[in-house]
């Protein structure tokens, strides 16, 4: 964290993300925010409310209803100089807008060696537990990290969110910053039958005022421990913190914060303390990031593991609309995890 | 060799800069609001070619506006597609039905007991009359608004309540968010939450009955706001190049949850237009006059059927609700917008018409609206039977896995088993399926 300013004040992730959109455009006039109903509405999570009014149409406004256009506007935005902030509504939207974000945004500086870059930040919710079904839930993070050339970023808390977004925004590279939507308002245990807490009994939404960075690709120890580490992002980090609280587990909880670049440091000095490694995502399993991190885990850890390395994910299905507290990665398919390696 | 103005020498120095166009609707909350700048032609003043026509004569009809119904509530000019009275009540029942649908269905999400739903209020007469125009074997394709099409082909209403409630008997196994119907036994096609990627696969379909030398049409429905995406253009594309027997409606409700139809382009040109660019049909209707929207598709439908090629028809409407139960339009449109609407309501205005042929009275009207509402009440009822949503009463653990594919691999496998041991050790007393 660079040039933290002494004022704090406790925000929910929207509003420190509409904060983050706030600072950079009034740093820099490059930057510029656009997408589906972003511009006099604010977007429909509201995280560019207010934006338009200071800033004007010239560099906030809506967009058509095309993804593939919002991308590959924002690439020649880029080649122009600017510094461009796409939404887009929904992760589970992004699809359109692929071949202009793999084949183009990830590719810009490789194939004209550094003559162009694409230092867009597209920013999107994503992730279930809304009742959204199948086309407002997933978690497609996986698709990105596979990319040569994109970063991929996903904040947990309102603090990291401001300070995530800033670096993202002032980051040369393409970065994909996929917004956790169910903990917009409040970091959610995964106990859905339980009252949902907001951001303002969590430390973590206390905000300082004004410009602070966190630098992408670096990981938070979110909490130290000794009995295993468990290696999550986004929603599953708070899902995880309450399991091991309820459990009575002394868990060491990472926060990667950033999945490429990947803070490979912090994972493997953990995971050689501790000797059990836990990978938690909501994301489908198979080809999920978690593969990744096991892999990763297995080839620098393998000497000091205890146990086999554990991956609770969501299911291999699509994400169901009535069952979506069945295919949620909750605290029964957590715990059963954090109870084999308990065993072992 | 560069050419033109030498940016070096000031050749350039006397424009002015260049500016950034953005669109802005004609109206936000709280102004008043005056329609009079759309130009609204009379009803009966556009020719009705023939079926068989070049495209290029339809032309004219895709910046004009073809209209039946007159401010005196008579059918008046070519177009009038002289429907017998009792098809007239019986397209005009089904879209009351789909109002009182779903007003119910609003309220029953407000009530907890389900978690999203779309109204098409003011929009009826774009599904309704349009599938009234088509074959009962015709394929449609359609957005998430077009529940008028399944109450037009008289799909049971406790089989979409099932849907809405994803509940045990929901056929869709509780999978989809709500309105997502799927109706093979109907010729109604699974629906996306995407936008317009029904499109290109309505066109799709049509070349398969072609390739085939069957003698059934497919029809696409896409909001003005998603013609904007890319599956749009690819369907108009492949339709024109392989002259699919395909009618391609944009339903024009002006709004696109906050956008409004000029962040599609409709500042520019009508959607109509956009089939002039690409050699095929097009037809721009008052999409609230069901005459209009049922002469508009036959027109196109006899075109498809006797290979002609396609038609895009732009219905000219409004959305008179939010976009969803997300959705607060007082935050961005003015809410004067509705009662002023120059095209009227179109249930109002079939009723209208009707009374005017002295084929209907207030008297009938209000008890057939009584008896709707009775109707879809007694449909809930039914269905409630099988549950809402999150009340237990859904499909069970196993139905989550299948369906990824045909068979189900071992890894799915291993994980119905985990679903269903997670259930069992957060209720104990539970007992699986």
């Amino acid at each position: 964290m660079t040039e933290a300013a002494t004022t704090t004040r406790r925000l929910n992730m929207i509003e420190a993300i509409n904060e983050a959109l706030h600072v950079m455009m009034a740093r820099d006039p490059n930057v510029v925010v656009f997408g589906e109903d972003v511009g006099y509405f604010g977007g429909v999570f509201r995280a560019t409310a207010g934006l338009q009014k200071q800033f004007g149409k010239n560099r906030v406004f809506d967009t058509p209803i095309n993804e593939c256009g919002i991308i590959g506007a924002a690439v020649g935005m880029g080649a122009y100089g600017l510094r461009p902030v796409p939404e887009i509504q929904f992760a589970d939207y992004i699809y359109p807008g692929l071949d202009q974000l793999i084949s183009e945004a990830a590719r810009l500086r490789y194939r004209s060696a550094g003559e162009f870059i694409a230092p867009m930040t597209v920013r999107s919710p994503f992730g279930g537990g809304i009742f959204g079904g199948q086309t407002h839930s997933q978690s497609p993070e996986a698709l990105f990290t596979h990319v040569a050339g994109l970063k991929t970023v996903i904040p947990c808390t309102p603090y990291d969110a401001k300070g995530l977004l800033i670096s993202a925004i002032e980051d040369d590279d393409p970065v994909i910053f996929f917004e956790p939507k169910r903990i917009y308002n409040g970091p959610f245990s995964g106990f859905y039958d339980k009252p949902v807490e907001p951001w303002a009994k969590h430390e973590d939404s206390e905000v300082p005022e004004g410009y602070y960075t966190v630098p992408l690709g670096k990981a938070r120890i979110v909490q130290e421990g000794e009995a295993m580490s468990v290696i999550a992002y986004g929603t599953m980090i708070h899902v995880a913190q309450a399991v091991c609280r309820e459990k009575g587990i002394d868990a060491e909880i990472i926060d990667l914060r950033t999945l490429v670049p990947l803070d490979i440091e912090t994972v493997e000095k953990s995971v050689k303390k501790t000797g059990k490694c836990l990978i938690i995502h909501e994301a489908t399993r198979t080809g999920g990031f978690g593969g990744e991190l096991s892999a990763l885990v297995q080839e620098r850890c393998f000497y000091h593991l205890e146990a086999p390395i554990e991956r609770v994910t969501g299911f291999d299905t699509p994400y169901p609309h009535s069952l979506e507290w069945a295919y949620f990665p909750g605290p029964v398919r957590i715990g059963e995890a954090v109870d084999r390696l308990m065993k072992a | 060799m560069a050419t033109g103005p030498d940016p070096a020498n000031g050749a350039r120095g006397n424009l002015p800069p260049l500016s950034l166009h953005v669109p802005e609707p004609n109206f936000r909350p709280g102004d008043p609001v005056d329609y009079s700048f759309l130009d609204i032609p009379p009803a009966g003043l556009l020719p009705r070619p023939d079926e068989t026509c070049p495209a290029t004569e339809t032309t004219p009809l895709c910046s004009g506006m073809v209209r039946v119904l007159g401010d005196d509530h008579q059918a008046v000019g070519p177009w009038d597609p002289k429907l017998d009275p009792e098809t007239l009540r019986r397209m005009l029942r089904a879209m009351a039905l789909t109002r009182a649908f779903d007003d119910r269905m609003y309220r029953g999400q407000r009530q907890g007991k389900t978690s999203f739903y779309m109204k098409c209020t003011g929009e009826e007469a774009t599904s309704v009359a349009s599938t009234f125009a088509l074959a009962a074997d015709d394929m449609v394709f359609p957005s998430y608004r077009q529940q008028g099409i399944l109450i037009a082909r008289g799909y049971p209403l406790t089989e979409m309540i099932n849907q809405i409630y994803s509940n045990k008997a929901d056929k869709l196994k509780g999978r989809q968010l709500p309105i997502m119907y799927s109706c093979r036994d109907y010729n109604f096609f699974t629906i996306s939450g995407n936008l317009a990627t029904q499109y290109p696969q309505a066109v799709g379909w049509a070349m398969a009955s072609a390739i085939k030398g069957d003698s059934r049409i497919a029809t696409a429905w896409v909001g003005e706001g998603s013609s904007a995406e890319g599956d749009f253009h690819a369907a108009m594309t492949f339709a024109a190049v392989y002259n699919a027997p395909v009618v391609m409606n944009i339903v024009n409700n002006q709004w696109a949850i906050s956008s409004f139809s000029g962040f599609a382009g409709a500042e520019r040109s009508t959607f109509a237009n956009r089939a002039v660019g690409y050699g095929i049909a097009g037809i721009r209707v008052d999409g609230n006059d069901a005459l209009a929207v049922y002469a508009a598709t036959r027109w196109a439908a006899n075109r498809a059927r006797a290979n002609g090629g396609p038609t895009l028809i732009e219905h000219f409407t409004y959305r008179a609700e939010g976009h969803s139960t997300s959705d607060d339009p007082g935050a961005y449109r003015s809410a004067h917008e509705r009662e002023e609407w120059p095209l009227g309501d179109p249930i109002m205005r079939l009723k209208r018409h009707l009374i005017a042929l002295g084929e209907w009275s207030v008297e009938q009207h209000t008890a057939m609206d009584a008896e709707l509402v009775n109707l879809v009440k007694a449909a809930t009822k039914e269905a409630e039977k099988n549950g809402i949503l999150g009340h237990g009463l859904h499909h069970p653990f196993h139905t989550m896995f299948e369906d990824v594919y045909k068979e189900l691999p071992w890894h799915l496998e291993e994980q119905a088993d985990q679903a269903i041991r997670e259930r069992q050790i957060k209720w104990p007393e539970w007992k699986p399926e």
